[in-house]
């Protein structure tokens, strides 16, 4: 296969989409900053619509080798990278915000509800204690509870 | 984590995890403050926090959210957030933190 006649434009572009949207589960999303509002993976993906943009220009160029079966592959390569950027922006601002409306939730004023669970070692640990037992020799000021969804 | 022992907070993690699962994470990602284990979502209901089917394999999980309790066990800041991958910032709770001070 002749190097200059590769598309690489399109499937480097293919594979930044891909890069752009993984990314964001296993890199940004441990950092505040890029977490909240995914801009880093939008860079990525503007720069991923860039080269599609010249590899479809390239797949549909009337100099292509094998004019018909170049604008199929730029076709689905282009358009699956289009899916993959749309899966994103649906995963992260439409499918993160369906949240329950926790309106029974304790509220600022009210006392928090008492609970006795099981830590890492399996021993079971109360409110209380976790209110009372004292950090580094001293009575703690409060305790800061963090929910959250679980890593599998 | 120092900064919370600074001020006198201790910070819990809590989830449907398993103790194993939430010691495994613990490790890789060098966390060492107490993370506890609510399987069954007794705790989250509680809370009013479970997030129904939306676990792994259709299990009810929490969603995230965060409560600073005092030294009297009374809600002193309670953040829920609107979309998931939002979460509070550390700088945000230490500033919370202060709340505690007075009293």
């Amino acid at each position: 296969m002749n190097i200059r006649r590769f598309n690489w434009p399109l499937w480097l572009g293919f594979l930044l989409s891909i890069g752009a949207f993984l990314t964001y589960f296993f890199i940004f999303v441990w950092f505040p900053f890029t977490r909240d509002f995914p801009w880093a993976n939008l860079v990525l993906f503007v720069i991923a619509g860039i080269l599609l943009y010249l590899g479809v220009r390239r797949g549909f160029a009337s100099d292509r080798p094998h004019p018909v079966r170049s604008k199929i592959v730029t076709t689905i390569v282009s358009t699956l990278s289009v899916v993959i950027f749309a899966f994103f922006v649906f995963t992260i601002f439409v499918e993160g915000r369906r949240l329950p409306a926790s309106k029974g939730a304790p509220q600022v004023g009210q006392r928090a509800p008492d609970f006795t669970l099981p830590n890492t070692t399996g021993k079971l640990v109360s409110l209380n204690e976790l209110l009372t037992s004292p950090i580094n020799g001293t009575a703690p000021k409060g305790v800061l509870l963090v929910f959250y969804r679980g890593y599998w | 984590m120092d900064k919370f022992n600074e001020v006198g907070i201790r910070p819990v993690a809590i989830s449907v995890d398993t103790p194993e699962e939430s010691l495994g994470l613990a490790q890789k990602a060098g966390y060492t403050f107490t993370f506890l284990s609510d399987q069954n979502t007794d705790v989250i209901k509680r809370y009013d926090l479970v997030h129904v089917g939306a676990g792994i394999n259709g299990h009810d999980i929490a969603r995230p959210a965060e409560f600073l309790i005092d030294s009297s066990g009374t809600v002193r800041w309670a953040n829920l957030t609107e979309n998931y991958w939002v979460r509070a910032r550390p700088e945000q709770v230490l500033g919370m933190a202060k709340l505690l001070e007075k009293r």
